[in-house]
């Protein structure tokens, strides 16, 4: 048996995830990045995309929006604003949502809306990464 | 002396308005449950939360972060945070009080107030005062951390254009549900979270941060902001459920002894004129022999 490291995902609405797993991959600020047992101490951002992490045989995504996560004590806390598993993830509510930012995106585009574009970009990720979250299983 | 008839309308009508009362109390008790709940959620959150701060100010210079910036106060902004719906009591004004009494502080000082309103009944009661700057109105049933989010960013959007040099956060801090207190929270400029003793600085110092300190604070901090945000907006929620259970309460029982005593004075007009009535039946007799 490998070591394991222990796993919390909190969110506003409370914790989404709190299981010891083998290894974690999450979408950090300088790219992905993979934390395995006894890691040394780390603190980074996070930016919306998936997180994803093995048990044994079992392998589970959950999109993530932003956030940070921190590893200390063997223990990996990532603190988020919105976690969702990919199997919970309702595929064609995310489709559409997809396709509303690209609209927007492409309207921002023309009256060059900072905010807006910024806004919908970010919406955009969102329903990608859902997308990704939901079809990697 | 009122009419039978007309006593008897108003227990009905009294009656009537205890129904609801009571069913209002009863809707709200559940409402403060799930507030409750929704709160107690969020607290693992936070308590992460305030330990990452402290472990990242405790590790870096905390003044050079423009969202820390202490200025001279010429202006301040307030954040009022109320309920959408009335009938709580006293609940609303207690908090609307506050706001004019910290206005008329900074108006006796010379400091420009402008006020930012969360929820209807404050901006209802506020927008006489001709501060108000902006308003969000009927999110605070169902909010959630975008709500926060948008009023986090617009604040401190604010305070980094040099219109405002400190932000204030008033609202109603849920002690119980017997007590909810008008409270005021400093917002902006961020203060520096205070780390717990010696151990958390000495962790700060061994952990490896990706992108640098000072980026993840420029992450951290809009984030943190939400989370106060996010968070008195809870507080309210659940302090607005529990002062309009106690004041339903209050408004049941006292349906109660308004009934009670018309209930007396319906009896009272009652036996009057049935004794009317025998005086008439005797005196008719008496005259008869």
């Amino acid at each position: 048996m490998a070591q394991q490291i222990r796993l919390e995902v909190v969110t506003p609405n409370g914790a989404a995830v709190s299981e010891d797993v083998d290894i974690v991959n999450a979408p950090g600020y300088g790219g992905d990045f993979g934390v395995l047992a006894n890691h040394a101490p780390f603190l980074s951002t996070i930016k919306i995309g998936i997180l994803s992490y093995e048990r044994g045989q079992k392998r589970e995504n959950l999109m993530i929006s932003g956030g940070f996560c921190e590893v200390s004590n063997n223990t990996i806390t990532f603190l988020v604003e919105s976690a969702e598993f990919g199997k919970q993830i309702d595929v064609s509510r995310a489709m559409k949502a997809k396709e509303r930012a690209e609209k927007r995106l492409a309207e921002a585009a023309q009256h060059s809306e900072s905010i807006n574009r910024t806004r919908a970009e970010a919406a955009l990720q969102r329903a990608l990464a859902r997308l990704k979250a939901a079809n990697v299983n | 002396m009122p009419s039978l008839k007309d006593v008897k309308t108003k227990i009905k009508g009294v009656k009537k308005t205890s129904q609801i009362t009571k069913a209002m109390n009863m809707v709200a008790s559940a409402r403060l449950r799930s507030a409750q709940e929704k709160m107690e959620n969020f607290r693992p959150y936070t308590s992460k939360f305030n330990e990452a701060m402290s472990n990242l100010s405790g590790g870096s210079n905390t003044s050079s972060f423009p969202l820390m910036e202490v200025r001279d106060i010429k202006n301040i902004e307030l954040v009022v945070i109320t309920s959408d719906r009335g009938l709580c009591g006293s609940f609303n004004s207690n908090i609307i009080k506050t706001a004019l009494r910290k206005i008329a502080e900074c108006d006796a000082k010379g400091i420009g107030v402008s006020l930012v309103c969360v929820g209807k009944k404050g901006f209802q009661l506020l927008k006489k005062t001709g501060k108000v700057r902006k308003q969000y109105t009927d999110i605070m049933s169902s909010f959630q951390m975008f709500n926060a989010r948008e009023v986090a960013t617009d604040a401190s959007e604010n305070f980094l254009a040099g219109k405002v040099d400190k932000v204030e956060i008033i609202y109603g801090e849920f002690l119980s549900v017997g007590i909810q207190k008008p409270a005021v929270k400093p917002f902006l400029p961020v203060q520096p979270v205070q780390g717990q003793g010696e151990s958390t600085k000495k962790i700060s110092g061994e952990y490896i941060y990706e992108p640098s300190t000072e980026e993840i604070m420029d992450v951290l901090q809009p984030l943190y902001l939400n989370v106060m945000i996010y968070h008195a907006m809870l507080e309210v929620g659940a302090s607005e459920h529990a002062a309009r259970m106690t004041a339903m309460d209050n408004a049941t029982s006292a349906c109660k002894e308004i009934v009670d005593h018309l209930t007396i004075v319906y009896n009272k007009a009652r036996q009057a004129s049935i004794t009317a009535e025998l005086m008439d039946i005797v005196g008719g007799a008496e005259a008869l022999k």
